[in-house]
């Protein structure tokens, strides 16, 4: 007897026993002499059930979890090959509430294909959007993306089809597409599942951006702190490469596009865009002052569309549905599905896509089920170490671009991490300066020196030394930070400090370590 | 840790100037090729010897200071061998809302070690991180490369010796 099952192996399912549950599979189904073939795939994204092990049965597929290897036997004996009754089993991935409420533009394939197969991309849908593009052509293509009202997904915002065009109108011999895979932001990991488990889909995105600008070559830069996305990525490239959907000529179109993975070397800066391109043309890490603007002077001084994981990774649906058919989703001026990452002190964190215009409440109460510590939230910070801290009053704020910016705070690349009441804010308010010194580029001194004296002022405040004037000085050099650094890295810093400052002033009064409300 | 001593044995080759020329010949008609040629040579070597800087100016055509300064800005590169057993642990943020600076005082305590330092024996080199991508199963460690969730003292150690095995 033959039974095929489905197990992730991105990093979250390996770093929760993934690999320990395929051993222990294996061994219970050679001892009962079953011929058991196991697809691994990437995570659906409900990270408190991994690993989440799924079969195909005749209702679709039927998931358990989380399991332990201890519970490969009780599973072949409850009759998994049938979707048989067991306390793990969930049921079908796509009535589970939590996944049935979302909106998987993006994330339709994540969990479910076998990442380095062009055939199982293909068989769900996959490069329909590349033969769209290049029926539409170069124009057509770019006003698709234009008609979507897709913005920038790594945290800006700016209009994706806008960039394009640009790239589009430059003239040059070589023109670039490069991929910000530098996701350093803490609680930020939609990136890495998708590089994980369907980089075909990031993969045909920049292949339409390549075929609608008119480049030739491209470059996923990926961190060094995401060693599986990196070996993801190099086997989905060569096997789109054999498939003929890279290379000299992209699926009988003529057009070549030459596609290549980089890693990155440990710098949070080089997520910042010019910073990026310095790294890729094997300098240091340093930001440089646009304009010139990277889509008319980037990588070696082409043309360069520069774009993350998320915003490539739309484009494929986009392309296959129509640029209309996308901005149907969200509200205001963010338009289509976000990405949502739910993380942190949270019951049930994870991956939730769905159109913009949830609020945080929603998200961490409903998807999320508050806190995994079981006591009170106190702080929500959206955006990564850049972004704001939120206190439990702000969290009916939408997730809009507009909506974070006019509460002083980010959406930043949708990572949402939730603390619970022991945290401590000035703490946190010095993590953010700290994290600024070792991470600063050094190019311009408000960041590279005032991250320093900003950590030096707060450890001041802490230790209950004039916390008063010092808060006052804090004051003064986010707003120097703000208006004087060159790139977000110093210009968002105080982003985090200030509303920690605005929002949980009791944390600053220099009593020393806050203790938790509740010391029961 | 067991009793053996394993910290002699080195998962790395020793520097040996002319297989590092090989590899940066190996590299060295890409585009941009420092960062390939600096990953290739610590994945090798297990860290970037003072000496490969001039091989790789000569081969590139930039100037030492140009190669120094790429080797020096990235935090990944490493000046001299670590243990044989490197744990990251992740410093940022959504693991703090877990409880990761309290384990992270108990694994240094523990190891006897400082950041960025090696134990005694030579067998565990502990390194901060700031952000694996494990945010919704933190605390997050990555040991010799390999993901670890929930982190706690016991389940590092577990991973270690899974490691040594």
């Amino acid at each position: 007897m033959s039974i095929t099952l489905y197990l992730p192996k991105d990093t979250a399912s390996l770093a929760l026993g993934a690999d320990r549950v395929a051993k222990a599979l294996q061994r219970a189904a050679q001892a009962r002499g079953l011929d058991l073939t196991l697809v691994r795939t990437g995570s659906r994204g409900m990270l408190w059930l991994e690993p989440l092990l799924e079969v195909e049965t005749p209702e679709g597929r039927i998931a358990y979890g989380p399991v332990r290897p201890g519970d490969a036997e009780s599973l072949l004996d409850a009759g998994l090959a049938q979707g048989g009754a067991h306390r793990l089993r969930i049921g079908r991935p796509e009535d589970y509430p939590y996944f049935a409420r979302q909106q998987r533009l993006t994330f339709g394939r994540c969990g479910i294909v076998d990442p380095a197969s062009v055939e199982a991309y293909r068989a769900h849908g996959g490069y329909r959007g590349l033969e769209a593009a290049l029926a539409a052509g170069p124009a057509g293509t770019v006003e698709a993306v234009k008609a979507s009202g897709l913005r920038g997904r790594g945290g800006a915002g700016f209009p994706t089809g806008i960039k394009w065009n640009t790239v589009l109108l430059a003239e040059a011999r070589q023109k670039y597409v490069v991929c910000n895979a530098d996701e350093g932001d803490s609680g930020t990991f939609a990136d890495r599942m998708l590089m994980e488990g369907d980089p075909l889909t990031l993969i045909e995105g920049m292949t339409i951006a390549a075929v609608a600008v008119g480049a030739t070559r491209g470059y996923i830069y990926c961190r060094s702190e995401y060693p599986h996305a990196f070996a993801a990525l190099e086997t989905a490239i060569a096997a789109a490469e054999r498939a003929g959907c890279l290379g000299a000529d992209v699926m009988g179109s003529g057009k070549a596009f030459h596609l290549e993975a980089r890693l990155g070397a440990g710098a949070y800066i080089c997520g910042e865009e010019t910073s990026l391109l310095e790294s890729l043309e094997g300098k240091r890490g340093i930001v440089r002052a646009k304009p010139p603007i990277p889509a008319l002077k980037g990588l070696f001084g082409q043309p360069t569309l520069v774009n993350n994981v998320l915003s490539f990774a739309a484009v494929p649906w986009i392309l296959e549905h129509g640029g209309p058919a996308y901005a149907a989703y969200g509200m205001g001026r963010s338009l289509g599905t976000l990405p949502i990452q739910l993380a942190g002190n949270v019951k049930r964190g994870g991956l939730i896509e769905t159109a913009f215009g949830l609020t945080l409440r929603e998200v961490i109460e409903d998807f999320g089920g508050g806190t995994a510590s079981g006591r009170p939230l106190r702080a929500v910070q959206v955006g990564g170490p850049l972004g704001a801290y939120f206190p439990e009053s702000l969290l009916d704020t939408p997730l809009d671009y507009e909506a974070f910016a006019a509460k002083k705070g980010l959406l930043g690349h949708g990572g949402i991490v939730v603390f619970d009441d022991t945290v401590d804010l000035a703490r946190q308010a010095r993590f953010a300066f700290e994290f600024c010194a070792a991470e600063s580029c050094g190019k311009c001194t408000p960041c590279r020196i005032g991250a320093v004296r900003g950590m030096e002022t707060i450890d001041k405040v802490i230790a209950g030394e004039s916390p008063r004037e010092n808060l006052a000085l804090v004051t003064d050099l986010c707003e120097v930070m703000t208006d004087g650094s060159l790139c977000a890295m110093g210009g968002l810093t105080p982003v985090p400090v200030m509303s920690a400052l605005t929002h949980f002033p009791e944390d600053f009064s220099g009593r020393g370590a806050r203790l938790p409300l509740a010391a029961e | 840790m067991s009793g053996r001593d394993l910290g002699r044995v080195s998962a790395h080759e020793s520097w040996d100037a002319e297989r590092a020329a090989g590899i940066i010949a190996g590299h060295a008609h890409r585009e941009g090729a420092t960062l390939p040629i600096l990953h290739a040579l610590q994945e090798t070597f297990g860290y970037v010897d003072a000496a490969a800087v001039p091989l790789i100016a000569e081969a590139l055509n930039l100037s030492r200071a140009e190669v120094h300064g790429c080797l020096t800005f990235y935090h990944d590169f490493r000046k001299e061998p670590a243990g044989r057993h490197t744990v990251k642990l992740c410093r940022a943020e959504a693991c703090q809302a877990v409880g990761a600076d309290a384990l992270h005082d108990e694994v240094l305590r523990h190891y006897d070690v400082a950041w960025h330092g090696t134990t005694r024996d030579g067998q565990v080199t502990v390194e901060p991180v700031f952000c694996l991508g494990l945010c919704a199963c933190g605390p997050a460690a990555l040991v010799d490369g390999e993901p670890v969730g929930r982190l706690d003292l016991d389940a590092l150690a577990d991973a270690l010796t899974e490691r040594a095995a």
